[in-house]
C-alpha cells in the first residue's frame, strides 16, 4: 500500500497514509511532508473548530447572548453618597414585569441578600463592589459576573419558573467568602395577574 | 568525532563544534538536579494541602491539625496554588530544559554562571515568598487580585522567581547562539528547538505579570510595610492604590500563556521522547516543529477568555480573543493525531496488531512511559472541558464553579504533573546513576494518579455544571451547600484518597531513589530518550527560523491587546487597596 520508505521501520506495515517520502537527495523543500490521514485530520480539526466558533458568533449576534461588557465606571469610595444607586440598593420596578436590581457587594455579604419577583419578570442586574473583588452567579441562570470595585457589572435575565435561586459569591474575597450569598425568590403569582 | 580531535588548521575559530564533555555534563546535571529538587520539595507540601482541600469540601475539616503552621483553608489554598502551579512547574521546567537544551545540542552551557545565577534568583524568590505565605501574611490566592494586598515580600519573591526563570532562558539562548555559530547550516534538533520556543514564549508572557506587580501592586505593598517605611520614610507616598480591572488584564495577559508554559514541556516529551520509549518514531517531525511555532504565535493574545465575565472589557474584544483561542486548539488537536500515530508505530514495531489491539503492546510496563500515557489520556478530557471554558457562551454556565478546578487538575495537575513524574522516572536514574526505587512503586503511582484524577475531576466538573458550586470556597462550611451535592463529593473523596496514595508513592519513589545505597547503581547509564523522525527528510527553512514567527507573535499581541490596553490605561482609576480580609 505504501511506497518504499527511506528507513523502513520494522513492523510498520499498517502505517496510515502513503504519500511518497521525499527523495533523499532532493534539495531542501519549502513544503513539509504531510501524511494522507494526517491531512484529513487537520481538515476535520479545522472544520470542528470553525463550527464551534461560528456557533459562538451566532449565539452572540443572532440569539442575543450577552456576557458582561462595558457599562460604567464608578468610584467605590462614593457608593454611599446621595444619588448613588448603590447607597440604597434593591429592586426597582420599571414597568409591570420589568425590574432593575441593584446589588452592592462587600465583605462578606450582598445587599440586598433577598430579592422577590413575580414569575415571568425580566430583571436587569447592576452590581459593584465596595472593597475587594467578588463574583456573582445566580444558580440555574446564565447570570455569572465578576464584581470589581470601580466597575458596574450588568446582565439581564427573565425568570419564568417559580422557585428560590441562590446567588453565591464565586470569587475569593477573604476569610468568610464561602458564607457570602443571597436568594432570589421567584413567586408563583404571574406578572400578568398583577 | 572525539573530543580530543585537534582542530584542523583552516577551520575558523567560531565554526568548531564544542562537545559536551564529562565536566559539561556534570554542570548540567547538577543544575538540573538542583532545580527539580526544589520543585519536588515545593510539591511535597503542595500536594498534601490539596488532599486536605479535597477532604474539606466533603465536610472533613482537618486544618486544626496543621495549626499553628497553617491557620485557615484559604491560607492552605494559596500555598497549594503558589507551590504547585507556580513553583513546582517553573523549577521543574527550568531544570528539565537546561538538561534538554544541552543534551539535545550536545553542547555544554555557554555560560554556566548564567544558569547558576538563575537558580539562585529563583530560590531566593521562593524563600522570600515562603515567609509571608506561611506567616499568613499573603492569603490572597495565587492570582493575588488587587485590591487585596499581601506583604511586599510575597510580590518581590514572585518577581525574583520570574526574573530567575528569564535568566535561565538567557542561559539557554546563549548556548543555542554558540551552537548555531559552530554548526552553520544544521537544523536545530527538535528537542532543543521546542524548549527554546517555550522559553521565548514565557519571556513575552511574563511581561504582563511583571508590569502588573511592578506598577500596580509592589509600590503600595512596600508603602504598607512598617519596616520599609521605617527605613525609608519617603516610601510611604507610594501607596497609590491600583486599578483592579487593569491588574486583572495584565495578569491574564500572562495567565493563559502560563498554561502553555506548563503544557509545552509535556508536549515536547510526548512528541520527541515518548515514541523512543515504546519503540516508535516521530511520525512527522516537521509538523511537530510547526505546532511549537504556532504556540509561540498564538499563546499570548487570548487572555480575555479568562475575563469573559469581567465588566469593563468590550464584548468585541472578548470575541476577538475567543477567535484566537479556538485557533489555538488547532495545534493541540494536531498533537493528538501525531503523537498517537508515533506511539502506534512503536506498538506495531513491538508486534501490535489490529485496529485497536496494538494499544496493549505499548510499553505499559515502564513507569516512565505509562505515567506519560496516562497523562495524555487525562489531558484529552481536560482539553474538551477547556474548549468549553473557551467558548464565550458556555463559559457563563461554568465560570468560577468547581468545573474549573476539575478542568485544570486534568491539565496542569495531570497532563503536566504526571508527565513530569514520568520524565523523572528516567531522569532520576540518569542523574543519580541509581535504579528507580522501585519500578513497581512508580507504576502504582501512575495508576493511582490516573484513577484518582478521573474520579476527582469528574466529580468537580459535574458539581460545577449541575449545581454551580463555586470554586475557591470552603464548601464544607458554606450555608448554601445542598444535599444534592453529596454523590459528587463522595466521588471526589474517593479520588482524593487515590491521589493521597499516589502522592505518597511518588515521594517514596523519589526519596527512595535518591537516598538508596550505592548497591543500587545502574550497570548501564540511562540516556535521554530521543525519538528519531520517521522521515528524516530536510526541514524547510521557515521551520527553523525565528524572525517571522516572533514578528507574527508580537504583531498579534499588539493587535489583540494594544488598543484595549491603551484604553484601560487611559481610563485607569487608582482604587485604594483594601484592609486585610483574611
Ligand atoms: C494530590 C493531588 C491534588 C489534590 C487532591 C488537589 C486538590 C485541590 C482542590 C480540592 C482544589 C480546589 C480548591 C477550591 O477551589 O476551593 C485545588 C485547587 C488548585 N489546585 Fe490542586 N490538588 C492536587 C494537585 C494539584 C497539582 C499537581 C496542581 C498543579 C501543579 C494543582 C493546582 C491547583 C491550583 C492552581 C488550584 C487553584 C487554586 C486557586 O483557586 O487559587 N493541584 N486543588
Ligand atoms: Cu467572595
Ligand atoms: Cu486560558
Amino acid at each position: 500500500m505504501s511506497e518504499p520508505r527511506q528507513e523502513p521501520v520494522p513492523g510498520t506495515h499498517h502505517e496510515p497514509g502513503g504519500d511518497a517520502p521525499p527523495a533523499s537527495d532532493a534539495p531542501p523543500q519549502e513544503t513539509i511532508h504531510v501524511d494522507r490521514f494526517e491531512a484529513a485530520w487537520m481538515r476535520i480539526a479545522a472544520a470542528v473548530l470553525a463550527i464551534f466558533f461560528i456557533s459562538i458568533l451566532v449565539s452572540a449576534f443572532a440569539s442575543g447572548f450577552q456576557v458582561p461588557g462595558v457599562y460604567q465606571r464608578i468610584d467605590p469610595t462614593k457608593l454611599y453618597e446621595p444619588g448613588s444607586p448603590f447607597a440604597d440598593p434593591g429592586l426597582r420596578e420599571l414597568a409591570p414585569g420589568k425590574y432593575e436590581a441593584y446589588i452592592r457587594a462587600q465583605i462578606w455579604s450582598f445587599t440586598p441578600n433577598e430579592i422577590r419577583i413575580p414569575a415571568g419578570s425580566e430583571v436587569t442586574f447592576y452590581t459593584t463592589s465596595q472593597d475587594v473583588q467578588h463574583g456573582i452567579k445566580i444558580q440555574g441562570t446564565n447570570i455569572n459576573m465578576m464584581i470589581l470595585p470601580g466597575q458596574v457589572s450588568t446582565l439581564k435575565a427573565k425568570f419564568d419558573t417559580p422557585g428560590t435561586y441562590d446567588f453565591v459569591c464565586h470569587e475569593y474575597c477573604g476569610q468568610l467568602h464561602h458564607t457570602m450569598y443571597g436568594q432570589l425568590i421567584v413567586e408563583a403569582e404571574q406578572v400578568a395577574a398583577q | 568525532m572525539s573530543v580530543q580531535t585537534l582542530p584542523s588548521a583552516g577551520l575558523a575559530e567560531g565554526s568548531r563544534p564544542v562537545l559536551l564533555t564529562d565536566s559539561g555534563h556534570k554542570t548540567v546535571n547538577r543544575l538540573t538536579g538542583l532545580n527539580i529538587g526544589v520543585g519536588i520539595g515545593a510539591l511535597t507540601i503542595g500536594l498534601w494541602l490539596g488532599v486536605l482541600q479535597g477532604l474539606e469540601h466533603a465536610g472533613l475539616n482537618w486544618y486544626s491539625y496543621l495549626a499553628p503552621g497553617i491557620k485557615t483553608y484559604y491560607q492552605g489554598l494559596t500555598i497549594h496554588g503558589v507551590l504547585n502551579a507556580l513553583t513546582w512547574t517553573t523549577f521543574f521546567i527550568c531544570g528539565f530544559f537546561t538538561y534538554v537544551v544541552a543534551n539535545s545540542l550536545k553542547r555544554p552551557l555557554r555560560f554556566p554562571w548564567i544558569n547558576i545565577l538563575a537558580f539562585v534568583l529563583m530560590a531566593a524568590g521562593l524563600l522570600l515568598a515562603a515567609y509571608p505565605l506561611f506567616a499568613n501574611l499573603a492569603t490572597v490566592l495565587y492570582t493575588f487580585y488587587p485590591p487585596m494586598l499581601a506583604d511586599w515580600t510575597f510580590y518581590l519573591g514572585l518577581v525574583l522567581l520570574v526574573v530567575g526563570s528569564w535568566v535561565s532562558g538567557y542561559g539557554m539562548y546563549f548556548t543555542y547562539g554558540a551552537w548555531r555559530k559552530e554548526n552553520p547550516g544544521t537544523t536545530t534538533p527538535f528537542l532543543a528547538l521546542g524548549a527554546l520556543i517555550t522559553m521565548v514564549m514565557w519571556q513575552i508572557a511574563t511581561l504582563g505579570v511583571a508590569a502588573e506587580i511592578l506598577f500596580l501592586i509592589l509600590p503600595s505593598a512596600m508603602a504598607n510595610s512598617a519596616f520599609l517605611v521605617g527605613l525609608f520614610p519617603a516610601i510611604a507616598n507610594w501607596n497609590t492604590g491600583s486599578d483592579p480591572l487593569l491588574a486583572r488584564s495584565l495578569f491574564w495577559f500572562f495567565g493563559h500563556p502560563l498554561v502553555y508554559f506548563w503544557l509545552l514541556p509535556a508536549y515536547l516529551s510526548w512528541y520527541g521522547m515518548m515514541p523512543a520509549q515504546t519503540g516508535g518514531k516521530m511520525f512527522s517531525e516537521n509538523l511537530a516543529r510547526l505546532v511549537f511555532w504556532l504556540f509561540l504565535l498564538l499563546s499570548v493574545p487570548v487572555g480575555f477568555h479568562h475575563q469573559y465575565a469581567d465588566p469593563g472589557i468590550p464584548q468585541a474584544w472578548k470575541i476577538l480573543h475567543a477567535t484566537w483561542t479556538m485557533s489555538l486548539a488547532f495545534p493541540s488537536l494536531l498533537t493528538a493525531f501525531t503523537v498517537i500515530a508515533s506511539l502506534e508505530l512503536g506498538a506495531r514495531a513491538r508486534g501490535g496488531k489490529g485496529y485497536l489491539r496494538w494499544i496493549f503492546r505499548l510499553n505499559w510496563g515502564d513507569p516512565s512511559y505509562a505515567a506519560q500515557n496516562f497523562a495524555m489520556i487525562l489531558f484529552a478530557f481536560g482539553g474538551i472541558s477547556g474548549i468549553t471554558n473557551a467558548s464565550y457562551n458556555m463559559n457563563m454556565v461554568v465560570h468560577n464553579t468547581t468545573w474549573l478546578p476539575g478542568h485544570f487538575h486534568l491539565t496542569v495537575g495531570s497532563a503536566t504533573t504526571l508527565t513530569f513524574f514520568g520524565i523523572l522516572y528516567w531522569l532520576l536514574p540518569k542523574l543519580t546513576g541509581k535504579k528507580l526505587f522501585t519500578k513497581t512503586l512508580a507504576l502504582a503511582q501512575a495508576w493511582t494518579w490516573f484513577l484518582g484524577m478521573l474520579l476527582f475531576a469528574n466529580g468537580y466538573h459535574l458539581l460545577g455544571l449541575h449545581h454551580g458550586a463555586p470554586r475557591r470556597s470552603m464548601l464544607g462550611d458554606a450555608p448554601y451547600r445542598a444535599v444534592e451535592w453529596t454523590p459528587y463529593l463522595i466521588e471526589t473523596v474517593v479520588g482524593v484518597t487515590f491521589l493521597f496514595i499516589s502522592a505518597t508513592l511518588f515521594f517514596i519513589v523519589v526519596f527512595g531513589t535518591v537516598l538508596s545505597p550505592r548497591s543500587r547503581r545502574l550497570a548501564q547509564p540511562v540516556e535521554m530518550p530521543v525519538a528519531e523522525p520517521l522521515h528524516p527528510g530536510p526541514t524547510p527553512k521557515w521551520l527553523d527560523t525565528w524572525t517571522p514567527w516572533l514578528a507574527g507573535a508580537i504583531a498579534l499581541i499588539l493587535l489583540s491587546y494594544g488598543p484595549i490596553l491603551y484604553q484601560l490605561v487611559r481610563d485607569m482609576q487608582w482604587i485604594p487597596f483594601a484592609p486585610r480580609v483574611w
